[in-house]
């Protein structure tokens, strides 16, 4: 297994306009290892992720992602990390079968892997419905699908199990969960169950660091605390 | 631009296991975002009725706005082409809305794909929209206003629609995605993108002037073929190297 | 340190235009048709030539910007549009002048220049409006400058454009009787194109220097008061350059989170 981190941060920052949405934030993530990022809203959760994925740029800091830095060299980290995040990425007019060959076509993945997800997901029956008819849980399913399509090796997961029933969740573990040998980081709102799946606890709190250990090491009333 | 081409490369190589399994027709990516624009809007249409009926209902403005009841040389060439670009508006509106309200521009950035396959999917869909549009528009202006015959007139009419939907889709998608992610992105449309378009108006309608002459259609002055083909040439040019600085963060 | 050779360039800008308004109007000779408002002519020949050069400026600053992403090249690229702007309805205001003292109206679609210098202004007036409605300081800079490129692009084939479909009914001549350019009028209107580039130039520096100023003594005060003696700031269309204030660290509350 390679020994470079899989995810390695150094005082990374990221602002808009004059406030700090991240700040001097630090972390490293061995490959395989699950990240459980703690904090109230607004603490920059969801700006990890996105800077995590490329989709927002450091503004400071150190940031090497699978092995590459950040923001030089984002291009090489496409398409080797899958989000998911509050919003599906879906298109509402489109099926879940078009959103996910759409998808494919994008990541060069072969299509017949779109109807291997579907039918794990036990999709296959409303595969062609569009997805705005979609209750939420079916939906999260479908997304689920997408954020793991192209098979990526670092999973970034807002919340993965809200609106999730516990039969939908079982089934999306083996893809996102513990057991899909991936990396992962995970935001969370869940103290005990975040703790539980958890490799690394981060908390944040207004854009910085208030909590970082491994997970054995930390104590559920300090994560707590964050909420406070 | 080899650049892109090199991060395309690179990028396809370390997407390891995908590539691999790749019995994938390698779809190239702005065809499989223009695919999926024209099938979202195959699906629920909205832009291509929306600007058609805007056309025709302007049609009939000018008819009451004028007082004539049919237009011929110059004029008819200016109501028509003033009428497009005013249609086109209303596309360039909505082209990246899909995008823009449901995450869809995550999807899309996320992907390891040059960001300007974006820009040339967008831009071709626009100039199909617009095609669309303008096959029954021009008809509707040859039964409403148009004096002359507009048989003579339409191989001269396909070529020089044709440069000006090229103009109107490399502008409108530029400022579409300019306008995008600003608040009052509806208003901002209309008063960046119809003073740059412009000279294709100028272009466009002088063109056309001579097309729906009284006597018949004339010959294209083909100064203005030049001028609305450098048009053509220099923004698409422009658009497709800064475009990407409007995606990134 | 701000407006370095601020003041030898007002000096400059000064005698220029003190010897420009001289020449006109004591050398420069009457001409034959218009009389003495022809003389306007002086102004707003030099002020359009001066605008449609500086946008073209901008575009270029602006290019500038996105290659090397620093922030000075978005601020001296909107200043630089920004006075343009205030030169091109200065020019629009003396063109219609111009227009009502040759042709009796007070505007003429005849003249390519005044023509395509009224959209080209419709074009630019919209660059405040789009940064103003960008929140984000860092992407308003960006966006801003991606206009710039296409709109100082715009300028010279608008020009073109509107030139080649301009009918020439009236030669563009502007002589006493003999027609063309007599040497005298020529070397006013040199000189006055000199008087009005420095004028442009000088307001630049200036606003440049304010700006730089005002951002520095907000640093300062922040630094010095700390971050509550400085009011937030609203929303803006004007390129924002100070460093953006870190926040103040916290007191940790308790000892678990001071441990870790």
């Amino acid at each position: 297994m390679d020994a470079t981190p899989a995810i390695e941060l150094r005082g990374v920052g990221r602002r808009y306009g004059e406030r700090w949405a991240l700040d001097d934030v630090s972390v490293a993530v061995p490959a395989g290892a699950t990240l459980v990022v703690f904090g109230p809203n607004g603490a920059g959760k969801s700006t990890l992720l996105r800077v995590l994925a490329t989709l927002l740029r450091p503004h400071g800091g150190e940031a090497h992602v699978l092995g590459e830095p950040l923001p030089e060299r984002e291009w090489a980290v496409r398409g080797r990390v899958g989000l998911l995040a509050h919003e599906a990425l879906l298109y509402r007019d489109l099926s879940a079968r078009e959103n996910l060959r759409f998808h494919a076509r994008l990541h060069r993945v072969a299509e017949s892997r779109v109807e291997e997800l579907l039918e794990r997901m036990h999709l296959r029956g409303r595969a062609d419905d569009p997805v705005r008819t979609l209750s939420r849980g079916l939906l999260q399913r479908v997304a689920v699908c997408r954020a793991v399509l192209h098979d990526p090796p670092l999973l970034l997961l807002d919340e993965p199990r809200a609106n999730l029933d516990p039969a939908a969740a079982e089934l999306i573990e083996p893809l996102i969960g513990r057991t899909s040998g991936r990396t992962r980081v995970v935001t969370s709102h869940d103290p005990a169950g975040g703790l539980a799946e958890a490799d690394l606890a981060l908390g944040l709190r207004d854009g910085r660091v208030a909590l970082s250990a491994p997970a054995r090491e930390v104590d559920l009333a300090a994560v707590e605390e964050l909420y406070r | 631009m080899s650049e892109p081409v090199m991060r395309e490369r690179a990028s396809a190589a370390s997407a390891g296991a995908a590539s691999e399994a790749s019995a994938a027709r390698p779809m190239r990516p702005s065809l499989a975002l223009l695919r999926k624009d024209l099938l979202l809007e195959r699906r629920a249409p909205e832009a291509v009725p929306a600007m058609l009926l805007f056309s025709i209902t302007t049609f009939v403005l000018f008819h009451f706005g004028l007082g004539r009841d049919e237009v011929s040389g110059q004029l008819a060439a200016g109501v028509l082409t003033v009428t497009l670009l005013f249609a086109a508006i209303l596309g360039i509106n909505r082209l990246f809305v899909s995008e823009q309200e449901e995450g869809g521009f995550d999807g899309v950035l996320l992907a390891p794909i040059d960001r300007t396959a974006l820009f040339i999917a967008k831009a071709a869909a626009l100039f199909v929209f617009l095609a669309l549009v303008e096959v029954v528009a021009v008809a509707a202006f040859a039964i409403l206003l148009l004096g002359p015959s507009p048989w003579p007139a339409l191989p001269g009419l396909l070529l020089i629609l044709t440069l000006l939907n090229t103009a109107l889709a490399v502008v409108g998608t530029l400022v579409s995605a300019l306008a995008i992610r600003t608040r009052a992105r509806d208003l901002i449309v209309p008063i960046v993108a119809l003073p740059l378009l412009v000279p294709a108006l100028i272009a466009a309608a002088r063109l056309a002037a001579p097309l729906f002459a009284v006597g018949g259609a004339d010959a294209l002055p083909t100064k203005w073929l030049a001028v609305l083909a450098l048009y053509d040439l220099v923004f698409g040019l422009l658009a497709y190297a800064v475009f990407d600085f409007l995606l990134e963060d | 340190m701000y407006g370095k050779g601020l003041r030898a360039l007002t000096l400059a800008a000064f005698v220029a235009l003190t010897t420009t308004f001289a020449l006109v109007f004591f050398y420069a000779p009457l001409d034959a048709d218009q009389g003495f408002i022809q003389k306007i002519f002086y102004v707003h020949v030099p002020v359009a030539i001066v605008t449609l050069c500086a946008y073209v400026l901008g575009g270029i600053l602006a290019a500038l910007h996105l290659k090397t992403r620093e922030r000075r090249w978005d601020l001296r690229s909107y200043v630089v549009i920004h006075i343009a702007l205030i030169f091109n309805v200065v020019g629009l205001l003396t063109g219609a002048i111009w227009a009502k003292a040759s042709w009796g109206h007070w505007w003429v679609w005849d003249e390519p220049t005044l023509v395509s210098f009224l959209i080209v202004f419709l074009l630019f007036a919209t660059y405040q409006p789009l940064r103003f409605s960008i929140e984000d300081p860092e992407r308003q800079a960006r966006y801003a400058s991606v206009f710039a490129v296409m709109a100082g692009a715009f300028v010279p084939l608008n020009f073109a454009a509107v030139r080649a479909a301009t009918a020439t009914v009236h030669p563009r001549t502007f002589g006493t009787t003999e027609g063309g350019l007599p040497s005298q009028m020529a070397w006013v209107f040199l000189v006055a194109i000199v008087a009005i580039a420095l004028l442009f130039a000088l307001m630049c520096c200036y606003e440049i220097a304010a700006k730089q100023t005002r951002w520095q003594l907000r640093a300062l005060r922040r630094r010095l008061l700390g971050s509550d003696a400085v009011a937030p700031l609203g929303r803006s269309a004007a390129p924002a350059l100070g460093e953006p204030a870190r926040p103040t660290p916290r007191a940790p509350r308790n000892p678990a989170e001071a441990a870790s």
